[in-house]
């Protein structure tokens, strides 16, 4: 007699037999047909309509029979709201009873049970349960608390659950500490600042006892909540380590990989030269090891893991590469794990094993994992220079036994090796050249031909084999083409005569008959470099090429600390922060690791770095780079000289072009492994503009062939329409306020020195490759600056660093280049000092003050954007006449005047005029009337707008009422702000 | 926590599902077959997945796929762990893990996983107090129950979730009380082409059968227990007295468990019961290639090598295999390509061979990828690291208990690389291959 019986398919009239089954008076019918009734449900069957006449069978002694209809409805409640409440009181009543059995059922049932009028119920009989005295009734609760909040969280919150909830951790038996961790953990998920786990030493020391004595999964909860505590010193933090280390003996493997990412945290705060520290090293390999004995399905997870761990410390795992040896039958995404973790592992000690092995998968069945393995056997030639014969010599190997996908595989992986070691080992390139024809894969074509073009002079027939390939040109992919262009250029600049006619065509295939803007900009500026000056062509094409790093797969520094921090997380297994993909990203913190003790750098912990970025108007760093094409146009490459006058449009454009050329073209054409860095700016928008020109190679002089490629476009709308910020009526733009810097019939000079916000990051690492820019503006002595401090959270040095602004609202631009003269090296960090004048091109932005900045180094170009005060533009000169003032006052008209109130400032009003002074803000009369202050100001802007205030003051009020009244209505809520913060600084 | 379950047969019908939070509609699923499909094996699909609003974790086991929705970041091992449990204990109650037993236990199965996760968060997963609360089927109790009308379902508390020791109920009693172990070895290892041990390592476990009256407390102790490299214990081993005096201290749970897990990694030296004289060769012209294989004891501590058995997966392009055993049958699977050659007890004194032709399709490219010889062995008797249990001791209790200690040895994954000849003409390769056979097995 089995339950298979209950699949069988339904029968005509079957819910109407059950109905009658379950109000039969049989106490043996009534529980086989609940029983038939949960054997349909689980099968995805509806008997929801029997839902009266199962509730009726609740009131039973038989408990088996009570947990059938609990089951049943569990599942239905939702569907039948109004019929659940039946259910209402038997539930009060079971959660009276005296069998804790049954009380924890019941209270466990009704969280289950989503439905509001059900959950109104539920609140007093949890309470009770909260307070149990029997624990298993107590642990049950507590989950039950989650599943409420689940439902209803406002309740949970009104009804006081959470503190109770908080005081369970202090609990006697260790299961209800672990289920209160876990609830809680679940909660504050939903509520990222409400720092519900307030974790201290006390409750750290709870929590290390409880995780002796609970359950597998108790102890994981403990050990994820553990790792979010930041102990307080290096002592402490050993006293944890040392209490957590018997996990990594534990038979349930999620509770080992929670133990290991507590002590991969914790010992960051351990100094290096503790015996203990190196302990710990010792004891972290062999449970990561015994890991990989597991299913493979936690083998996947270990394995993804141990990839950042090896990463992080290279140490834990050097000799254990042999467990990473793949097996016949492992699972594909396992083998494809280990691969990457024995790249990663290898070195000069153990190359030749790695060899051997890397070669036995070369001929394995999977094509996916014998492409990786032949890429594998590259990279460790990349890696250990030692190695690099015999990993050529096995690729070449490889090469003979002409598997297709095999032989496409390794030419690429030797183009890279090429690159890492030039003029070793060309002698190979015959053989590559043997199996040209067999190549259909674009990257294999492209590697091809790359390393035909790139050793041309020592290809005897390289014009043929370029020339067999130009005959589909059309049909081939973008990257063929690209790379075909530049290797027909190279043998032209390598053997000019035989290659006249090839180049030719090639030149024209690209820039007349493709459609593809980037083949064409790269033709047009090959033919123009070349008819202009083929010397310099030489110096651009054929330039040496930097080589190739070593580690190019490694995760950037911060993220991986991150990642660290989420060992054994979703997020370790995608190798992405959480807040990249967690559903919703309910403001999930960025973690980060400790710092060690000692290094005193790193003082400012996490959360205040954070909080300050949050309540600092956090910096909207451009989001992504479509949107960006039509600003990228507006910013010119290099800063307008220093002096007062703007730039000749034709010097800018010169310039740009020139630094386009030089920055950008080197990487453009040698090397197509990495991204030319400035590939935006030879994009689609020029390209019209190009198509204009005659085909046939004239006679353009570099600048006129700059004007085409950088600024014309730019230039075109930086001088063409006026701003729309200002009313037409106003003069134009006074030209530096050099001349007339201070205002001798105004004040005495600068008593408090101009109001400046403190220091926000605006750019984080974790966007800009590891720069991070942090900075704020000033105006000192009449010139505005911006101040940063430019940090280098990467692994290699930074260097050629270059600035540029967007158009902005006030034509904000740098007054000269940004001086950065040393490179910063990791971790180091510089400030510099870049003064910006008034005179570049103006666009109105949104919000007002917002600027947006790029900034180069030799890595890459990053955007973000800033606001600034707009304090920084009020000039020296700002103090009105007083009949000036009145006139002008009556004259804007009253739909322009603006009133503020700024709430809690307790300065009188000399104080704050003094204050304002410093920011220039000039006070031109003051008036008492009935205990009131009036204080009548004026203020200019660098574009000459005037800006009229009146701000009354009341002793005793700490509160201020400012009005504004100006022509260009738009600044008024940018100088509120201001006042603001001039006045409260 | 978790969210949902999905119990998804091989051919891919859902036939089972369970929701631990509300409803999540089986179109969930789809994510999952859609990787199913792509992954060719049913081994191969990935167990962790994402989808536009879930993830889904599975596991394969006993050919069902165990598939669960989770919505926020939940640690995936614990999900896995979890998963893994729910097929132990599916196992535990009903002796195997397959369609067949879960759909004739469906609402057994469906009161497990009911206790088992609340909220999805684990509740009761020791198969001590599952079974205290849900008790398995036995043909005798059955009977009982449809005469008498009782249940299944125990009506006390599981005690054994509260105290101290969860994995042991009080009041256990026995007439006979006994406590077996038994140690199990597997080699995992891989040998290349010469023989040589490239890489091997021991994967170890003590099984136990405890049947003690009372709350015995025991201690296990090792003759060299410095061997193991890294252990893993069930939650009963008092880990502070491994750490100071390397004894296992315990109070058992009652009936089966694993007491321990350990490891004998490469680094020490690893006894390699047998070696493989093995060579396939293809002709460049031919439609033919030949085998030999032969299969001798090396380091088997004097015991008998048992349930001997040789799997090649062979390369794409071989047909058929006509080949003479001098010892077991042998089976060759068109479809897969896999060889199977089942030897049974290895006799020293005359070793097992194989060997015959292989027929390759006429006209198609030699063979490309390497074929992989794989080896399943036992060896009874025998702990191949040499790990000897010296004795147990039981406090706490007055009786007597009979013991016992077994030791076995098997074949984890023990893989060997194949040399493949390719010759290129027939007459000169067959005096070539002859030559090779000479040199091989002087090599060895």
């Amino acid at each position: 007699m089995t339950d298979s019986k209950y699949f069988t398919t339904t029968k005509k009239g079957e819910i109407f037999e059950l109905k009658a089954e379950l109000n039969s008076d049989k106490k043996e019918k009534k529980k086989e047909a609940v029983k038939k009734v949960i054997a349909s449900m689980t099968v995805g069957k509806d008997v929801s309509a029997l839902f009266p006449d199962v509730v009726n069978c609740m009131q039973t002694d038989n408990l088996e029979l009570k947990k059938l209809v609990y089951l049943y409805l569990m599942n239905y409640a939702k569907s039948q709201p109004d019929m659940a409440i039946m259910a209402v009181n038997t539930f009060v009543k079971d959660c009276e009873d005296p069998n804790p059995l049954i009380r924890a059922l019941a209270v466990r049932t009704m969280g289950c049970i989503r439905v509001d009028k059900i959950t109104e119920y539920l609140c007093e009989p949890l309470r009770k349960c909260l307070k149990d005295e029997d624990p298993y009734v107590r642990k049950t609760a507590a989950v039950c608390v989650a599943k409420l909040h689940d439902i209803n969280a406002q309740l949970v919150e009104d009804q006081g659950f959470l503190d109770t909830l908080k005081d369970l951790i202090s609990d006697s038996n260790p299961m209800v500490v672990a289920n209160a961790v876990a609830a809680l953990s679940e909660i504050a998920e939903s509520h990222p600042n409400s720092n519900l786990l307030d974790l201290n030493p006390q409750t750290i020391n709870k929590l290390l006892t409880a995780l002796n004595e609970c359950t597998e999964w108790g102890q994981i909860f403990i050990l994820d909540c553990l790792a979010n505590y930041t102990p307080r010193d290096d002592r402490e933090s050993q006293s944890i380590c040392e209490r957590v280390t018997p996990r990594l003996s534990h038979a349930n493997s999620a509770v080992v990989l929670s133990a290991v990412k507590v002590l991969m945290k914790f010992m960051e705060m351990l100094p290096k030269d503790l015996d203990y520290y190196g302990t710990l090293l010792k004891k972290l390999a062999p449970p990561l090891v015994t890991l990989l004995s597991a299913e493979p399905e936690l083998q996947y997870v270990a394995l993804r893991n141990i990839n950042l761990i090896v990463q992080r410390r290279p140490e834990i795992l050097k000799h254990e590469m042999k467990v990473f040896f793949v097996k016949y039958n492992d699972p594909i995404y396992v083998k494809l794990e280990k691969l990457d973790i024995m790249i990663r592992l290898a070195s000069q000690a153990n190359i030749a094993q790695v060899l051997a092995e890397l070669k036995e998968y070369a001929t394995e069945v999977d094509v996916d994992f014998v492409r990786k393995a032949v890429r594998a056997i590259g990279r460790c030639a990349i890696k250990v220079e030692q190695s690099a014969e015999r990993c050529v010599s096995t690729l070449l190997d490889l090469i003979q036994t002409k598997v297709n996908y095999v032989v496409q595989e390794a030419i690429v992986v030797i183009k890279d090796i090429f690159r890492k070691y030039p003029n070793k080992y060309e002698s190979v390139i015959a053989t590559l050249c043997e199996n040209l024809d067999s190549l259909d894969e674009p990257e294999a074509r492209a590697a091809m031909i790359w390393i035909v073009g790139e050793y041309a002079e020592r290809i005897d027939n390289a014009d043929e084999l370029l020339e067999s390939f130009l005959e589909g040109f059309h049909d081939e992919s973008t990257q063929v083409q690209l790379q075909l262009l530049t290797a027909i250029v190279k043998l032209f600049l390598k053997k000019p005569t035989e290659t006249q006619e090839l180049v030719q065509q090639v030149l024209s295939l690209a820039t007349q008959d493709s459609d593809n803007p980037d083949l064409r900009d790269r033709g047009y500026i090959y033919w123009r470099l070349l008819s202009t000056d083929p010397v310099a062509a030489k110096e651009v094409v054929l330039a040496e090429k930097p080589l190739i790093s070593e580690e190019t797969d490694l995760i950037e520094p911060t993220l991986l600390e991150e990642l660290i921090c989420h060992i054994g997380t979703l997020a370790s297994v995608y190798h992405k922060p959480p807040s990249a993909f967690v559903e919703g990203s309910r403001g999930v913190q960025h973690k980060r690791l400790p710092g060690s003790a000692g290094s005193g750098e790193s003082a400012d912990s996490p959360d205040t770095g954070s909080a300050a970025g949050v309540s600092e108007a956090p910096p909207a760093v451009i989001p992504s780079q479509g949107d960006l094409l039509g600003d990228l146009l507006n910013l010119d490459l290099t800063p307008p000289t220093t002096s007062g006058p703007p730039p000749a449009p034709s010097s800018g454009m010169q310039m740009g072009a020139m630094d386009l050329l030089g920055g950008g073209l080197d990487s453009l054409m040698g090397d197509e492994s990495e991204p030319p860095p400035v590939p935006q700016r030879t994009d689609t928008p020029q390209s019209p503009q190009l198509s204009h020109q005659s085909p046939s190679p004239p006679d353009y002089s570099p600048t006129e062939l700059g004007g085409d490629l950088g600024g014309s476009p730019a230039m075109g709308a930086g001088f063409g329409a006026p701003p729309t910020a200002m009313p037409a009526s106003f003069p134009p733009p006074v030209s530096g306020g050099l001349d007339d810097l201070f205002d001798l019939g105004g004040s005495v000079g600068m008593p408090m020195g101009a109001y400046s916000p403190p220091k926000s990051i605006w750019l984080p690492a974790m966007k800009a490759k590891g720069l991070e820019i942090s900075g704020t503006f000033a105006r000192r002595a009449g010139v505005i600056q911006m101040e940063m401090t430019l940090t280098n959270k990467a692994m290699s040095i930074m260097t050629d660093f270059a600035i540029q602004f967007n158009r902005n609202s006030f034509g904000l631009a740098p007054a000269g280049p940004l001086q950065v003269l040393t490179p910063v090296g990791p971790n180091q960090s510089i400030e510099v000092a870049l003064p910006l004048s008034t005179v570049g091109p103006v666009m109105k932005m949104e919000p007002l003050t917002n600027l947006q900045v790029a900034v180069k180094n030799n890595i890459d170009v990053f955007y973000f954007s800033s606001q600034y005060p707009i304090s920084m533009l009020f000039v020296e000169d700002g103090k009105m006449e007083r009949q000036v003032f009145l006139a002008t006052w009556k004259d804007i008209p009253n739909d322009n005047e603006a009133q503020f109130q700024i709430k809690d400032c307790h300065l009188n009003s000399d104080a704050a005029s003094s204050k304002l002074q410093g920011s220039n803000v000039f006070t031109i009369a003051k008036r008492t009337v009935e205990g009131q202050d009036m204080l009548y100001q004026s203020m200019k802007l660098t574009n000459g707008i005037w800006v009229l205030a009146e701000l009354r003051v009341q002793a005793g009020n700490p509160n201020y009422t400012v009005s504004l009244k100006c022509r260009a209505p738009e600044v008024s809520q940018c100088v509120f702000q201001s006042y603001e913060a001039m006045l409260k600084n | 926590m978790i969210h949902s379950l999905f119990l998804i047969n091989h051919t891919g019908d859902i036939f089972l599902e369970k929701h631990w939070k509300s409803v999540i509609g089986r179109s969930v699923c789809d994510y999952f077959f859609e990787a199913r499909e792509k992954a060719v094996e049913p081994e191969n699909v990935p167990p962790v997945l994402q989808t536009p609003h879930h993830y889904l974790i599975s596991i394969y086991r006993g050919k069902l796929f165990f598939l669960s929705v989770i919505q926020t970041e939940v640690p995936p091992l614990f999900v896995i762990e979890f998963l893994h449990r729910v097929a132990d204990t599916i196992q535990d109650y009903f002796g195997e893990c397959s369609e067949g037993v879960i759909k004739d236990n469906v609402v057994t199965v469906y009161e497990l996983l009911e206790e088992m996760l609340d909220n999805g968060f684990p509740l009761a997963t020791e198969s001590n107090v599952l079974k205290e609360m849900i008790r398995p089927p036995t043909i005798l109790r059955s009977v009982v129950n449809t005469l008498t009308g009782a249940s299944n379902v125990g009506d006390t508390l599981p005690t054994g979730q509260l105290s101290n020791v969860p994995w042991r109920r009080v009041g256990v009693k026995y007439t006979n009380n006994e406590a077996y172990f038994d140690v199990i070895e597997e080699i995992d290892a891989i040998l290349d082409k010469s023989g040589t041990t490239v890489f091997a390592e021991i994967q170890g476990v003590i099984e136990a059968c405890v049947r003690l009256t009372g709350m015995p407390d025991l201690t296990l102790s090792f003759m060299n227990p410095r061997l193991l490299d890294d252990v893993s214990f069930h939650p009963c081993v008092r880990f502070k007295r491994w750490e100071s005096e390397r004894v296992l201290s315990f109070i058992p749970p009652d009936g089966n468990f694993t007491l321990m897990n350990y490891h004998v990694s490469s680094q020490n030296l690893v006894a390699i019961p047998v070696y493989v004289k093995q060579s396939i060769s293809f002709f460049e012209t031919g439609p033919c290639g030949r085998l030999d294989i032969t299969i001798g004891p090396k380091q088997t501590m004097g015991k008998t090598v048992e349930g001997l058995m040789v799997t090649i997966h062979m390369p794409k392009a071989v047909l058929s295999a006509n080949l003479t055993a001098t010892q077991g049958t042998y089976t060759y699977d068109l479809a897969t390509k896999v060889l199977v050659w089942d030897i049974g007890k290895l006799n020293p004194q005359k070793l097992p061979n194989l060997k015959g032709s292989l027929t390759t399709q006429a006209g198609t490219p030699k063979p490309e990828d390497n074929p992989s010889l794989n080896i399943d062995l036992k060896i009874q008797q025998l702990a191949i690291s040499g790990l000897k249990v010296s004795r147990l001791d039981m406090y706490g209790e007055k009786y007597k208990p009979f013991k016992g200690v077994k030791y076995l040895t098997k074949a984890g994954k023990f893989q060997i690389y194949i040399y493949m000849f390719i010759f290129l003409e027939n007459l000169m390769s067959y005096l070539l291959f002859e030559w090779l056979q000479c040199v091989l097995k002087h090599s060895i």
